[in-house]
């Protein structure tokens, strides 16, 4: 395992879950508790210095439990290397911790994963849908929303 | 003037876009305004969404990539070279060396095309028509070439996954060392125009200025992070494509202003016409797709006469390519920043999840600060300085 992972797994020990580095891209699977703390250490830390928030997504994996995945992907300007963090939450508590306070760039990134896959980030200042409308019923890359469903035309707001 | 005090005033708001010619396409702010001064301002998108990331579930590997032509519509080739590569290295399949160096000319040239078109539309809204005519003339020859190797100006569909649709044709070296000449002759024109321009100047420098913790903070990369003084090029610190193996230099700026963003495309052009004129030494005949049998189709002459070759043919055409399960992150330095594919695969036929990280989303989410306090007639400036591209920022 890469000298990354072991800083992380020193650091935090049970609370990473598990890590790989399959196709060359340094992972790490963490416990959802844990996850401001490790993401504020990966940001923080002198010899990880992950400063550059790259892309945050949510992934459904309809079949496990439990059943969304969000990630995280970290790039660190001076240190010139990558990580992709992981954590795991069910469809009954589809909650992470929001991390606007760390990066800026978490803002919007945050707002598409709710828009798009329902994930709801707890502290964030202002989630809502980003790129669609709002009366929009449901996520839409959730595996169990149908490709070719309509949604109802939104009737323009009245003027206040 | 000292009784503007006791004026009541009460905050005026402005709605503009998305159908507005400085907006770009179909970018919505909501601007509160002091007189001409935006005091707070609110960046609406999504005026473009067309579910990319959905419907890359629904077809196969292959059939994602008229779908990136989408993304970033004045630099295709770049988001068609991005997502063969994420899947190339969720695969594991070497590229040959023509079909690598043929990638490299497309990216940098795609590199020119969006940054004439940003500069190019950029002054036309600062109210400088001339630049305009003088880049979008040369334009039009690199778009005649793109038409040559492909067939399509805009939709290009041109790389695929373990190397290229169809090769160069004969003419291509010598017509690019004729186009790089022209492109060169006309960015230093335009060059000459604005970079001593004093209205120019008073228009963009200090304009919008971000520091590199901030651009950082805020997810900057690209053009926007390096006129801020970082030096963060995927090209330079992760290589791909042997662009390690590439004499070029990347220009940064200081300030992070609009003026510096400027300055940064500019020399960027440059800086991608060294690295065609290398490439077009090194280009030698070859083949321009891998052996690999997984994502290659074999020759007729085979398919025709053994079994194996036709059932792998049939396969490929029926099902597509199938990819290990598993996940990767793949990232390539596109003309406005870093471009992203998060591929993950089940190990069937079609992608389970692709998310594309477009350089322009956190640009876009960090305007509104940026304009801040400054007139709208510099939000106009600052906008076009940014680049932001609607295909990609919406998907």
């Amino acid at each position: 395992m890469g000298k990354i992972i072991d800083c992380f797994k020193n650091q935090f020990g049970e609370g990473v879950l598990s890590a790989h580095e399959n196709f060359g891209d340094e992972t790490l699977v963490v416990q959802k508790e844990i996850l401001l703390e490790l993401l504020q250490f990966a940001k923080e830390n002198e010899n990880l210095k992950f400063d550059l928030l790259m892309d945050i997504c949510g992934v459904d994996y309809l079949e496990q439990s439990p059943r969304f995945e969000v990630v995280y992907h970290l790039y660190s300007v001076s240190k010139k290397h990558r990580i992709r963090i992981k954590t795991k939450v069910s469809a009954e508590d589809c909650k992470v911790p929001s991390c606007v306070s760390l990066w800026k760039a978490a803002d919007w990134f945050e707002r598409e994963a709710y828009d798009m896959m329902g994930i709801h980030f707890e502290g964030h200042p202002n989630l809502k849908r980003v790129l669609l409308f709002e009366g929009f019923e449901g996520h839409p890359l959730r595996k169990d929303y149908p490709i070719n469903k309509r949604q109802k035309i939104p009737e323009p707001l009245e003027r206040p | 003037m000292q009784a503007t005090s006791d004026l009541k005033t009460k905050p005026m708001y402005l709605n503009i876009g998305p159908n507005h010619p400085a907006m770009h396409g179909t970018l919505r702010v909501l601007a509160e305004i002091d007189g001409e001064t935006i005091v707070r301002g609110v960046a609406e998108m999504g005026y473009l969404h067309r579910g990319f990331e959905k419907h890359c579930e629904v077809g196969t590997y292959t059939q994602v990539i008229p779908y990136t032509d989408r993304l970033n519509y004045i630099s295709p080739l770049m988001n068609n070279v991005g997502y063969c590569m994420a899947v190339e290295k969720l695969i594991g399949c070497e590229l040959p060396e023509r079909a690598q160096i043929i990638r490299v000319i497309i990216c940098e040239l795609s590199r020119v095309t969006d940054h004439l078109v940003c500069i190019g539309t950029n002054v036309v809204d600062l109210g400088a028509l001339t630049n305009f005519w003088y880049y979008f003339n040369v334009r039009e020859k690199i778009y005649d070439f793109i038409e040559k190797i492909c067939g399509a100006r805009l939709t290009t569909n041109y790389v695929r996954i373990g190397g290229l649709m169809r090769d160069f044709h004969p003419e291509a070296a010598a017509e690019l060392k004729n186009i790089i000449k022209e492109v060169g002759k006309a960015t230093k024109q335009v060059r000459g125009l604005l970079e001593k321009n004093k209205i120019f100047i008073d228009r963009t420098a200090g304009v919008a200025a971000i520091s590199a913790e901030e651009a950082i903070n805020s997810g900057f990369t690209g053009p926007c992070l390096r006129a801020a003084g970082v030096d963060y090029d995927v090209r330079k610190d992760q290589p791909y494509l042997g662009y390690e193996t590439y004499d070029f230099d990347i220009p940064i700026g200081e300030s992070g202003d609009t003026y510096d963003r400027f300055l940064v495309r500019f020399e960027e052009m440059n800086q991608s016409f060294r690295l065609i004129e290398q490439a077009l030494e090194r280009l030698k005949p070859g083949p321009i797709m891998t052996n690999d049998r997984r994502v290659a189709l074999p020759p007729k002459s085979e398919v025709y006469t053994n079994i194996e070759a036709l059932m792998n043919h049939f396969k490929l055409i029926y099902e597509g390519v199938k990819p290990p399960p598993g996940e990767v992150y793949s990232a390539t330095e596109a003309a406005n920043g870093e471009l992203g594919f998060y591929i993950v695969s089940d190990g069937g036929t079609h992608p389970y999840r692709v998310k594309c990280r477009p350089p322009c989303f956190p640009l876009y989410a960090a305007y509104p600060k940026m304009v801040q306090g400054r007139m709208i007639a510099d939000a106009v400036a600052v906008l076009g300085s940014i680049n932001i591209i609607a295909g990609e920022l919406d998907r």
